[in-house]
């Protein structure tokens, strides 16, 4: 079969292959050799070897800063969603009627746009602050439990989903053979159910965590870093750095090399740890 | 009463708390896109009655402003054809790199797989200046572009059930003198199908809602925007913001996907679960 299949390799793959060649492969090692490079547009590249690198946090204190509003705000985003979401998917197996209307009301909002998503919060949360004569611009504060309302908001049913799937598969014998052992509510949930969807904690922990740090649109929306940049993520600083500072290109793309190293260690260090507690039934 | 019932009920209470509030952010807009401007920043919270009605004067203004129905076309237009393309090829090439087993297709499966953990501000640069240069930067071009970029999960998702399709049939179907194409769309593609579904799903999702990857290839035109691009060209630019027409905006923006969701609910639900466990 192998042999037959050789003579096919292009017919079935050169298509994928050509854009992603174009879309991903070539702009990322450009990418990776601009970040060493000063430059305005590709053709005229300078190699100044670290220099963007240093520059990146020697500058401003803006990457720097950016880098701790997205850790607090991924790792607040990370507990509240799962945490929610875990507890209302226990609520919904328990065969209460409607569960299917509930369900289909809490997974919605994920389908919103975040661009969309970000300017109805805008809208919201600027209405209830003008009651006490303020806005969203006025403190950092207000941006961040803005977004991180924002994203229990848009998350929680999406995990939800992936929860409910995973604790209607645990074994209801298991659940009964610890009631016989005389195991209370708290010590089933703990001994039996949790290390039984662990699988589903990994993968959720891991969605929240890599969505909280590429998070974009929805910080371009809802705050756009107002005031004074103190709300920028990650993703908005480069992007600034790259579209609202002229010269400024080559630093853009040494801070999105890092924020990929950052990205990438992250999601390699929570599923080791989160694999690690995963048991087999 | 007995203190299952009892515990049903207060269970009850706090699930149709949540849907209100879940359902509230959706019924805010849809209430001010109803209020002519001056209400919806003086009584946000207000139902539209008397003078602060505006009848469907802000969808007028906003449709208008943005070419609302262009852009939904141009959205459409770019996510149906992605996503189809997306299925066609990436489930061929998902296919043969699983089956055929050399340095080069496992080398490739990596690829896909690491480019899956990449952010797109990695590639945004240098990807959009290629887009210009081969002069794909239309919407024709972008379904490439969308092809290239989610072709990691999609090739991800794709080779992991094919890795559960047992072998003998298609070796059978070879065998039989079957070429290798005919047997990839008669025999594989059926088997396939719930994760075409899921993949379309997903994609789907995500092309929809995408806003940078438009924006920075095509956007800056003016013929070819899509829904995000709009709205955030009628907020973001400077000057005074006209709220109404936001309003009436992001109804419009949400309504096709709740037609949608409605829909294909039952896939939606079901898409998200299994990408999840694959993923």
């Amino acid at each position: 079969m192998q042999k037959v299949l050789k003579k096919y390799f292009l017919v079935f793959t050169l298509p994928t292959l050509i854009a992603f060649a174009i879309a991903f492969v070539l702009p990322f090692v450009f990418g990776v050799y601009l970040s060493f490079c000063s430059f305005r547009t590709v053709s005229d590249t300078k190699w100044v070897g670290l220099d963007n690198y240093i520059k990146a946090f020697t500058v401003n204190k803006e990457f720097f800063n950016a880098l701790i509003f997205t850790v607090k705000f991924a790792i607040v985003s990370l507990l509240s969603i799962n945490v929610f979401a875990f507890l209302l998917s226990m609520v919904l197996t328990r065969g209460l009627k409607g569960t299917n209307l509930f369900r289909t009301v809490f997974f919605m909002p994920n389908l919103v746009g975040g661009i969309v998503l970000g300017y109805i919060w805008q809208c919201i949360i600027n209405g209830v602050l003008s009651k006490f004569g303020t806005t969203l611009s006025y403190s950092s504060s207000y941006g961040y439990w803005g977004l991180i309302i924002l994203m229990n908001w848009q998350m929680i049913g999406y995990m939800m989903v992936i929860y409910v799937a995973a604790l209607q598969n645990v074994s209801p014998d298991l659940i009964d053979a610890s009631k016989v052992d005389g195991a209370n509510a708290f010590q089933r949930l703990r001994y039996i159910t949790i290390p039984m969807v662990m699988p589903s904690i990994t993968i959720c922990t891991f969605l929240t965590l890599s969505n909280s740090f590429k998070l974009f649109d929805q910080n371009l929306a809802l705050t756009a870093g107002m005031p004074a940049k103190q709300t920028e993520m990650l993703a908005l600083n480069i992007y600034n750095t790259f579209y609202g500072r002229i010269g400024f290109e080559g630093v853009g793309q040494a801070k999105a090399v890092m924020f990929l190293i950052l990205v990438a260690a992250i999601a390699l260090i929570q599923l080791r740890f989160t694999r690690s507690k995963e048991v087999e039934a | 009463m007995t203190k299952k019932k009892a515990g049903d009920i207060a269970l009850y209470v706090l699930l149709i708390a949540l849907v209100l509030l879940f359902l509230f952010p959706i019924a805010f807009v849809v209430v001010n896109s109803f209020k002519s401007k001056l209400f919806i920043s003086s009584n946000p919270f207000g139902i539209p009655s008397g003078e602060s009605f505006a009848k469907f004067g802000n969808y007028t203004e906003g449709i208008e402003k943005t070419n609302f129905f262009g852009a939904f076309g141009w959205s459409a237009f770019i996510t149906v054809g992605s996503v189809v393309m997306i299925l066609l090829f990436t489930s061929m090439t998902a296919w043969y790199i699983t089956r055929v087993k050399s340095k080069v297709t496992s080398c490739l499966y990596y690829m896909f797989v690491f480019s899956m953990v990449v952010p797109f501000q990695m590639v945004m640069f240098t990807m959009s200046k290629m887009a210009d240069t081969l002069h794909l930067n239309t919407p024709w071009g972008l379904i490439i572009l969308y092809l290239g970029f989610g072709a990691g999960l999609s090739i991800f998702m794709f080779s992991g059930f094919v890795k559960s399709i047992p072998v003998d049939i298609e070796e059978a179907a070879l065998i039989d003198g079957c070429n290798p194409i005919k047997m990839f769309f008669v025999i594989i593609v059926p088997i396939l199908k719930p994760t075409v579904i899921t993949v379309a799903i997903l994609n789907t999702m995500w092309i929809w809602n995408d806003y940078l990857l438009p924006y920075l290839t095509i956007g800056l035109s003016t013929e070819y925007k899509t829904i995000p691009v709009v709205v955030q060209y009628l907020m973001g630019s400077y000057g005074a913001k006209d709220y109404g027409a936001l309003m009436a905006l992001l109804v419009l923006a949400i309504i096709p996907i709740i037609i949608f969701y409605l829909c294909c609910q039952k896939y939606i639900i079901k898409g998200v679960v299994a990408g999840a466990v694959k993923g």
